[in-house]
């Protein structure tokens, strides 16, 4: 019965999204507050009827209800709980229904809270967010509905792919569809702006917030796929630049470059078409993500649910909100003002930088992934674009930009003092040489590159706390002052330092783990053992455990320096006998910043004849940062979004103003 | 218990490169080895290289590469001869050849055109001053709307 009600509250769902689309474009065009309102309880109307069939599903999930082919097919009687819940969001149809419920709930959002926004704004934006909200759920509803039963039932399920049994991916998609989705309002405010033909300071303080939040969930949702990828796959690689990942990357980049725009915009009044071009394209990009990772154009990694026709569904749909988005910004943009005349040399000016930078980036990295497709079609010949091609073309861009981040925020608006700027940043250049001349010093020129990156790392995190101390003149005032004003400082200055600061603790971990990572493997029997980056490790014991629906090899090894334990961890190679697969667990051993990173691999027979195990085993120098980095960055987005500035509705900071 | 060790077993090899009966006994070979194997796509996989991959053919090109090196062939070489036995798909990193010069050359057209036509604009456009600036008063004005004490 809840399958059946499931699917009766996402046709519902469909049909109060057509209602909103309607309603609120028709109070836009009679300016009539009834219809304005009718809208917005439509809106609201179709996230309640979405979230019903969301928990319909998620019923049938817990409940192990076989007779629905979703749950057949990715769950398991046998699977933990979080997992089962997780298995909701495990399949193509489950998270499209995830995508819906994240696209109305960002539509009843702003039907209830944003209620200072003028009328024809939210109508437009309403309207708009309908239309997007119709074309996804009748994708859902007539191609992939979840709801669908099965006959005969199965009394066991073919459970969730173990790899996807695991904690940091149960959260991965719910951050990354609030992330993705959350930019189809964004999308929506600049359809809404180009109607109305007006981009102003006022606009661009209205999208900020959601840009920001959509951004900060983007950020964390790909931090804990990489994080994943760290630890589930067994040897330590965190970014592969597959096809899927870049698909996630484009609209974070995007999105970066449009923060930073609409700083600009709402600041200074400057650059508002390219701002609103910004805010179709991250979602423009999220569309074309979506459609890379389901349709199966692309052999990946994680593409799940690969189906021709639904991709050209898909591809369809990218094609017709992108296409309209677009075209009425080629009609419209040409008309817009730009106000705000700046100086090449001023805060305007390092923002524009960094958005060309991000945006030649954004293309390179589109370019790279969708390359192979082209000329495939085009020629006929196979090419792969891989690791190496964005390495020489996407990180030389993105250090480009990161040497020219730490003046930005210390230039003034209009005309900055390019030489002042660089004085006060003496101290901190100073720092970055140092440290990659005794980098270098401490190895040799095959390092060069590596040294080069930790000094652009010291770079970036001395310039964020040069930021700081300019901003409360330390050393320059007494320390009272200098106190009195950090407590003063809003909350929007420390999110840029902390953005800034964590992506200087990024690049410190990415550079240092790449550049001295160590591995070694070694076939040990228990007793015996090897040493790796001064640790000392020896193979316990090993045996075999049952888990709740795996069995289990699992060693213990002992990690010791000088003599004295370090840690101890517990590896394991796991087999799921529902799907037939095998995983690893590796032991994880936390050294300050850096992991010992402990795989234990298959029965072999050691050089001295007796029965062992493969033990593998990396030393993975400052890997912390490169987690601990982005998800500074994301709660800088939060910190960031609590600023008084932002709560405040632009209407009342108006009358504060006069 | 025995039959699970037997399926265990038949899922295969779960070490990649780093694996000690594979190595190379000199170190600069191994190293030269483990370089060229970040370059090449294991063919049969979804976007891994050889040096990650665990799957059998990874492994049997590990084996070729390993052996070529320590036979004394350069990288260049032995990329060819891998490009002529399964075509330019196997190398992760794309040749620069015409077919592929819209793939290297597009970001540094992109940068160098955006960044002139921000230059010329920028030229054209004198910078504001005089009656544009803001007047110490407004600056105040503004450094008291938004927060932030006056640069």
């Amino acid at each position: 019965m809840t399958a059946e009600l499931g699917a009766f509250a996402l046709a519902l769902a469909l049909a109060l999204s057509i209602a909103q689309a309607a309603l609120s474009a028709a109070a836009r065009v009679r300016r009539s507050r009834v219809f304005a309102r009718a809208g917005e309880g439509a809106a609201l109307g179709a996230f309640l009827c979405v979230l019903a069939a969301f928990v319909c599903l998620l019923i049938a999930f817990v409940g192990s209800d076989f007779s629905v082919a979703n749950v057949a097919n990715n769950s398991h009687t046998l699977k933990p709980m979080l997992y089962k819940v997780a298995g909701v969001w495990g399949s193509h149809e489950g998270s499209l229904l995830l995508w819906c419920l994240c696209l109305t709930g960002f539509g009843a959002a702003v039907a209830i809270a944003a209620r200072a926004l003028p009328m024809g704004l939210k109508s437009v934006t309403l309207a708009s967010q309908g239309l997007l909200g119709v074309m996804f759920l009748a994708f859902a509803v007539f191609t992939s509905n979840p709801f669908l039963r099965m006959n005969p039932v199965p009394l066991e399920g073919r459970s969730l792919n173990p790899l996807l049994q695991d904690p940091a991916l149960a959260f991965h998609p719910p951050l990354l569809y609030g992330g993705y989705v959350g930019f189809s309002l964004v999308f929506s405010f600049a359809v809404a702006a180009l109607v109305e033909g007006r981009v102003d300071a006022a606009w661009a303080r209205w999208v900020r917030p959601w840009t920001l939040a959509a951004w900060s969930m983007l950020t964390l949702g790909i931090t804990l796929g990489a994080f994943w990828a760290y630890y589930e796959l067994g040897w330590g690689g965190w970014w592969f630049w597959d096809p899927v990942e870049n698909a996630s990357f484009m609209p974070w980049l995007a999105a970066t470059a449009l923060l930073h725009s609409a700083i600009v915009t709402e600041r200074r009044g400057a650059l508002p078409s390219w701002t609103v071009f910004l805010a179709l394209l991250a979602f423009t990009f999220s569309m074309l993500g979506a459609f890379l990772v389901r349709s199966g154009v692309l052999t990946s990694v994680h593409a799940f649910a690969v189906d021709p026709e639904r991709g050209v569904m898909l591809l369809g749909i990218t094609g017709a909100a992108a296409g309209a988005g677009f075209a009425l910004f080629a009609w419209r943009a040409p008309t817009m003002a730009s106000g705000g005349l700046f100086a090449p040399v001023s805060r305007e000016g390092t923002l524009v930088l960094n958005n060309l930078f991000l945006a030649v980036a954004a293309a390179t990295v589109l370019l790279g992934t969708l390359y192979p497709l082209m000329l495939e079609a085009a020629t006929g010949d196979a090419i792969s674009v891989g690791p190496p091609y964005f390495n020489l073309t996407f990180t030389p861009l993105m250090a480009a930009a990161m040497l020219i981040l730490p003046a930005g925020p210390l230039l003034a608006w209009k005309r900055g003092d390019l030489k002042g700027v660089l004085q006060r940043l003496t101290w901190a250049a100073a720092l970055a040489i140092l440290a990659a001349l005794v980098t270098l010093g401490l190895n040799d020129f095959r390092k060069a590159w590596g040294a080069a990156g930790v000094g652009l790392g010291f770079w970036l995190v001395a310039g964020a706390l040069a930021e700081v101390a300019e901003r409360v003149r330390l050393f320059r005032a007494p320390a009272v002052e200098s106190w009195r004003r950090l407590k003063g400082l809003p909350r929007g200055a420390w999110g840029t330092t902390l953005g800034h600061l964590g992506l200087g603790l990024f690049v410190l971990g990415a550079c240092v783990e790449t550049g001295w990572k160590l591995e070694t493997a070694h076939v040990v029997a228990p007793g015996q053992g090897f040493a790796i980056a001064g640790y000392d490790l020896v193979l316990q014991r090993a045996g075999v455990v049952d888990g709740p629906n795996y069995l289990a090899e699992r060693g213990v090894v002992t990690a010791s320096r000088d003599g004295r334990l370090a840690c101890t961890v517990q590896p394991e190679r796991r087999f799921f006998p529902a799907g037939r697969q095998t995983t690893t667990e590796v032991g994880l051993c936390f050294r300050g910043l850096s992991d010992l990173y402990i795989v234990f691999g298959e029965r072999r027979t050691t050089a001295d004849g007796r029965p062992g195990w493969l033990l593998r085993a990396y030393w993975n120098p400052w890997a912390r940062l490169i987690f601990l980095g982005p998800a500074i960055m994301a709660l800088a987005g939060l910190v960031s979004l609590s600023d008084r500035r932002l709560r405040l509705a632009p209407g009342k900071r108006k009358e504060l103003s006069a | 218990m025995r039959r699970f060790l037997l399926i265990l077993g038949a899922i295969g090899c779960l070490a990649a490169a780093s694996d000690p009966t594979e190595r190379l006994p000199d170190p600069a070979q191994e190293a030269r080895a483990r370089a060229l194997f970040q370059q090449i796509r294991c063919v049969v996989c979804q976007n891994e290289s050889i040096d990650d991959s665990e799957a059998e053919i990874a492994q049997d090109l590990r084996r070729v590469v390993r052996e070529e090196v320590a036979a004394g062939r350069s990288d260049q070489q032995i990329r060819d001869d891998l490009v002529g036995r399964y075509g330019e798909f196997v190398l992760l990193k794309p040749t620069f050849s015409a077919a592929n010069a819209v793939l290297w050359l597009t970001p540094l057209l992109l940068l160098l055109g955006a960044g002139g036509w921000l230059l010329w604009r920028a030229h054209r456009s004198p910078a504001p001053i005089g009656a544009d600036a803001l007047t110490p008063e407004e600056e105040a004005r503004l450094a008291a709307l938004t927060d932030d004490p006056p640069a």
